[in-house]
Parts: structure tokens; sequence; C-alpha cells
């Protein structure tokens, strides 16, 4: 399972990391957030959507055996967790954040809320994820 | 404080000192955020007959407390400062993601005075505040600026920035933002210029605090569930305010040749759904905006091809039908010159038009204007002018006025038909078929724009003709839709999509935890306007009722043809539109803020101040 992601119509309002911060975080903060919105409007006119897409290798990468997966979910255990950024690193999709006030990475737990309210339906759904029309 | 970051940034160019204030109680309860920020700060410290462009004259970026959070479309900073332009206060503000990212690193707003010694540009990261050299990006175009910078500092970085004409000191010289949009009005970007600051760049990290975050959940889940499932979003989403233009012209609200006319016989070749046919490429929102009424468009001329963000509707009226160009794609590419110089579109359409005019009218020869053969139409005219403008190089000096100041060169005929109030170019409705909006230009309290109160939909309503009645709603739009630049927020969901104000109603105590009605606000509102206008009674001695008075055209001109053709407004309606007015807000005959009134409205200090120079009773 992933977020179905339609990138080429992301309109760049974020919404979706403002909702994940007060979602996961209860906190207004979009940079305490799973999900990112990079800009390439000056050279492309587009934007990236930076998310998890549940590929597992932060599992391996992981020395301390805190990340695993649960009912489908690739998953930080926090007690486990030494925040040594290895799986930062180590997540080919650059999906795995970091912030100074929480002491393990940040990563999607498929929790649906940003999809919920995304106004152009681009992060589509879960069950469209499992369908395999997964765009990363 | 719930809602706010709660400290202010002082940033002097002039000694490179740099101080935090605490945020008060008192500014925020008086004054609540945004523009009420921006107006507190340039009534308080830039003296009387300060130059606009002198170290003594503020600059305030002031986000507010609806900024950044999970609601709808919290995307606004406002831009204050004693207005190069007209000479009173002015503000322009601008959505994109910086109000939420000053929040985040800790600043409600940035207060800039003095004057670098060289070109700097101001870095924010969270706590750290340093004033940076510019010499490499001085000189460039504002969207490269802020390319460079992003490419510098990274993506997660919001930047401001001024392009050449707000370094030259252009008056209607903007502050550009996240690729193309801008805080357009009031030659912000030129009082930027005068402190050799080229730009902000601002990163935060921290949260905001909220007082009930279980309570905006709900709110912003009613307003974002309203905002999804209502019929109309898909046109703002497909076309943005590009198909505003078929509907003003439809209207006969339309500028036209330089406001000759309010109906254009080509707008077919401007409308919004050719434009999404031909040369939009992408949509993008501002932050946390459903509408994403920006388009991204590509646009070719003379052999080179620009992205540009718009036209939207004010750009296309403007430089569209005002300079009577015939195809959006030039609309967008003579957008993309005016982003990259540092031009606000509106003025920069007004100044244009205005000089093809003269040109037509034999009030200017061709030599006046440097060689340029600057006929209705021409695009290559409207890029060498706004060159020249740019660069302030022979004509373009003195165009680099507005056409206020060029009118007052090229004599009584031009000033006719310059057109403009208290110095600022009239933005894109044309209302001679509309005495409200008519009024609303009038007593705009930055000069001739439309965002304080937009009620040309008001005299279609109860009709076109009637004059009696009007002032009221006027000054009812002027209280609320400020409102919505003091909370840091877009007024477009309300607007264009009808999402009730009781749902903003709703957020201030969640987001806050102050128990202010809508009616308190709306008070403060008025406080705030009381206090702009204040600021002009201060400037001049004689400001008043000339000051809000239309140029000429518009009384001795009928509308010469379409829907509405005919159709005049009178030096005696105009009378009775100000009178109406003034009583209605408590102030003389002449348009002064009484004593009574600015103390009623808890500004005593300013009815002192005011009674004392011999300005008010």
């Amino acid at each position: 399972m992933s977020l179905a992601i339609d990138a080429l119509r992301c309109t760049g309002c974020k919404l979706c990391q403002i909702v994940c911060s007060v979602a996961n975080f209860g906190e207004n903060n979009p940079k305490k957030a799973a999900i990112r919105i990079v800009s390439k409007l000056f050279t492309e006119a587009r934007y990236e959507v930076v998310v998890c897409d549940q590929c597992g290798e932060c599992i391996d990468a992981c020395p301390f055996e805190a990340i695993s997966l649960v009912e489908g979910v690739v998953t930080i255990d926090p007690e486990l967790c030494t925040n040594c950024g290895i799986c930062v690193d180590a997540c080919p999709k650059d999906a795995m954040f970091t912030h100074g006030e929480v002491d393990h990475p940040i990563k999607c737990i498929l929790c649906g809320e940003c999809a919920k309210l995304c106004p152009r339906g681009i992060l589509g759904s879960l069950e469209a994820a499992d369908e395999g029309k997964v765009a990363g | 404080m719930y809602g706010y970051a709660g400290n202010i940034l002082r940033v002097d160019l002039s000694s490179e000192n740099i101080a935090i204030e605490p945020l008060t109680e008192e500014l925020v309860d008086k004054y609540i955020g945004g523009r009420g920020f921006g107006a507190y700060y340039v009534y308080k410290e830039v003296p009387q007959g300060a130059d606009p462009y002198g170290p003594g004259n503020i600059l305030v970026f002031a986000s507010g407390p609806f900024a950044g959070l999970l609601l709808p479309a919290g995307s606004k900073t406002s831009i204050s400062a004693k207005s190069p332009a007209t000479g009173i206060y002015g503000d322009s503000n601008v959505g994109g993601h910086l109000a939420g990212e000053m929040k985040y690193a800790g600043w409600d707003a940035i207060v800039i005075r003095g004057r670098a010694n060289s070109p700097c540009y101001l870095f924010i990261d969270d706590d750290r505040v340093e004033i940076r050299p510019a010499g490499h990006i001085w000189g460039k175009g504002a969207i490269k600026t802020e390319e460079i910078l992003k490419e510098e500092l990274g993506d997660d970085f919001q930047i401001a920035t001024i392009g050449p004409a707000g370094e030259t000191g252009v008056v209607f010289a903007c502050v550009n933002h996240d690729f193309g949009r801008q805080a357009g009005r009031c030659g912000m970007g030129a009082v930027m210029g005068s402190k050799n600051l080229k730009a902000i760049a601002v990163r935060g990290t921290r949260g905001v605090p909220v007082a009930d975050i279980e309570g905006l959940r709900k709110v912003a889940n009613d307003m974002f569930q309203e905002l999804l499932s209502n019929p109309g979003l898909k046109i703002w989403q497909d076309l943005g305010l590009a198909q505003v233009t078929t509907w003003a012209n439809s209207i006969a609200a339309l500028p036209t040749r330089n406001f000759r006319e309010n109906f254009y016989e080509d707008v077919d070749g401007l409308s919004g759904e050719l434009m999404k046919e031909t040369i939009v490429v992408r949509d993008k929102a501002c932050f946390a905006c459903p509408m994403a009424t920006g388009k991204i468009c590509k646009a070719s001329f003379r052999g080179k091809t620009v992205l540009v963000e718009g036209p939207e509707y004010e750009t296309t009226a403007l430089i569209g039908s005002n300079c009577a160009l015939r195809s959006i794609e030039e609309v967008a590419f003579a957008n993309y010159l005016c982003d990259e110089l540092g031009l606000d579109t509106i003025s920069a359409g007004n100044v244009v038009g205005f000089a093809m005019e003269c040109l037509e009218k034999g009030i200017i020869t061709k030599e006046d204007l440097g060689g340029i053969e600057a006929r209705f139409g021409s695009l290559d005219a409207f890029s060498d002018l706004v060159h020249k403008i740019a660069a302030r190089e022979g004509v373009g000096d003195l165009l680099a006025e507005g056409v206020r100041g060029a009118s007052s060169v090229w004599g009584d005929e031009s000033k006719r038909i310059a057109i403009h109030v208290k110095g600022l170019e009239w933005s894109g409705y044309e209302s001679r078929g509309a005495p409200s909006m008519m009024l609303a230009y009038m007593t705009c309290d930055i000069g001739a724009h439309h965002n304080r109160a937009w009620s040309v939909t008001h005299d279609i309503a109860v009709g076109r003709n009637i004059i009696e009645g009007k002032a009221a709603k006027v000054i009812e739009f002027q209280h609320v839709r400020p409102l919505f630049d003091c909370f840091g927020v877009c007024r477009l969901q309300w607007v264009e999509l009808g999402l009730p104000l009781e749902h903003y109603a709703k957020l201030y105590p969640v987001v806050t935890g102050r128990k202010d009605s809508w009616e308190d606000l709306l008070r403060k509102s008025e406080r705030i306007w009381n206090l702009t206008r204040a600021f002009a009674v201060r400037e001049k001695e004689d400001f008043g009722r000339a000051d809000d008075w239309p140029p000429r055209r518009f009384y001795e001109e009928p509308v010469p043809d379409g829907p509405v053709e005919g159709m005049h407004i009178t030096e005696d309606d105009l009378n009775v539109l100000l009178d109406e007015y003034y009583e209605i807000r408590g102030w003389d005959a002449d348009g002064r803020p009484t004593a009574d009134t600015l103390t009623k409205l808890g500004l005593e200090d300013v009815a002192t101040e005011l009674r004392r120079m011999g300005r008010i009773k």
C-alpha cells in the first residue's frame, strides 16, 4: 500500500503538509510532516510530491531493528529508534524527514488525512494504491 | 499568544542593528494583524513629511493570526509603508507562502528602517537573522533573483524580491514572491529598493500555537468540505481569475483604451477560456488554497519563450484591453516583462495606456516618447516603454512617476485622462456606470484600488443610475474586506464561492482564544480605516474632498459605446456620494475624521495630535 499520487496536477498549496502536522503532531507546523511539496517552478513549472511509498528499504537499513512492517505499513518504533539518521540517508525517495523537536525521523504512516482534503484529489486513496495505480 | 508567533523583528539597515520586540496584547487587541499592524507602525513611526525614499520611512512585512494555519488560504502578507506613489499610507498584500513562513520562524511582523550602505538582502532562519550582501543579485530580474536565492539557500526558504524597477525607485515598483505573485500596489518595491534591500529570505521550523486545536480542525474541516463540494469551485480551478475578463466586458466595466471605453470589441482574444486552451501549462495555488487561481503560462514574443504566472484579471484588463492588445499570449508576455522588471501590472498598464492616448490625441509627440511609436495595440511599444521605465531612462524617468507625475508635465489636457486617485492608478473596473464602485475607488485609503470595496455587483443589483444610499454599502465593504488583510487570509473563498463569513467569525476564537464578536472585529477594522485616513490628514494640510475626486474623464465624457452607452456621472452626483459617505463615517464636510469619531474608535492620541496641528476640529 501507498498513496497514489498524480504529481503533475499538484498546485503546490501544501495543504497536505499542514493537515499532516495537525493530524499527527497536534500542531500547525508544515515542517513537522511526513509529506513535502517541493517547487520545480523556475525550471519545469511543476511541483514534486515527496512522500514514503512504503518500499521498505529503510527496514533493512536500520541497525536497531526499529523499523518494521506493521499491517502493511512501514513503521518506526520510537522506543527502539536512536535517531541515528541512517534510514534518512538510505531512503531512495528522500521521504524520511527530520525535525529538531522530534526525536525520530518522520515518515508517512498512511493515515490518509492529507488525501481527504487534497483539493485536486491528487493524493488519491489507499484503495487506488492497492489497485496498483501508484506513481510514487 | 495564540494564533501568533509572539515576536516582532526590528531591522535597522543603517546601523545594522537587529532587535526583537515581544508582540503586545495591546497591539493585537487594537489592530489584529497584517494591514492593522502595518497601519499602526507606519502612523506611529513615520514622521510627518518624511521622504518615502528616505531612511526615515519604514517597510513593514506583517502576517496575521490566520496565516500559516490549517484553514483555507491563510496565505497573505501585508506590506506597508509611506507610499512614494501617493505620499500617504500605502499597503499591498501578496499570497504565496511567506506569511506562514514568517510565523514558523517566530515573527509576526518584520519592521525595516534605515538604508543599507550597499545592496543587501535579509536572511532569516528561525532566530538567526543576518543582513547579507546582495551585490550578485542587484540589477537582476525579480523572478531570476528568487531563483538564484532558492538555489543558494534551498527550496524551503520563502523569498520576496524586487526587480530593477524597485532599485531605481519607480513609484509603481512591486514586491515579488513565489515565482509569480506580487504585492503590486503603492510602490512597496520602490521603498524596498530605496533601502538597498533586494530581497528577504525566510525559513521557519516552529509550530504556531492555537487556543483550541480540535475546534480549529472542526471549523476548518467544515470550510474545506463546503469549498470542495461547491459546484462553483471547478471553474475557478480551471480558469482562475482569467474568467472575469469576459464577464467584466459584458457588464461594461472593462477598462479599454485608457478607460475611454468600458467595452472591448476584441475581448474574445483575451478570454480565460482561450488562455486555458492555448497557453496555460500548470495550475498554481497559494498556501492551503483549494481554488488555485494561479495559472502558469508559456508565452513567446520576438523569438523569446518564457514561463509566467498569470495573467490574472487585473493584468488582462489593464495591459490587455486598456492598451488594446489583441491576444492573451501578448498579455502574458507583457505580464512576464513587468514581473521580471518588478513593475505592478495594474499601474504599468495604466501608464502605458495613458502614454498611448496622449500620443494619439497629439498631447505629446513620438519624439517626446524617445521615438517610440506607442500606438494602442502595440506590444513592441509596451515592451520598449516598460524597459525605459524600469531603467528610468529618457521618457521612462518621467513615466516612472506614474500618471499623476507624468500628467503634471504633459499639461492640463493630459491630466483629464490621467486615471488615478491620490496618485495611485485605477485598477480594473471602469465605473461611470457603477456609482458605488466609483465611490469605492474615490475613497479607498491607498488610492484607486478595488480591494477595499468591490461593489460593482451592488450597483447592478440595485440600479446603475442610483446615487443615493450607495455610500453605506461601500463603507460596509471597506470594513469587512480589509479584515481579511488583517487576518492574513485570502478573501476570494468568501467573495467568489460564497463561503459564509460566520466561519471566519468562528475561526477567530478557536485560533486566538479571544472573545471578540464579528461586530467587535469590524469595529477594529473601522479603527484601522480611520487611522490610515488620519495619516493622510496629518501628512497634507489641505487633505480632503479634492483628494477623493476622480479624473475629469469620468464626469466629462459619457460612456461612448457598449452596453451602457451614454451613461455618465455628474459632479453633483459625486458630491452627493461623498456627502453621504463622510456623514456616515463621522467625518467633517471635507472628509476629515472628527476628534469625536477618532476618540470613539479608541484613537484619542491621534485626535489630540491632529487637533494640536490644527488639522481637525
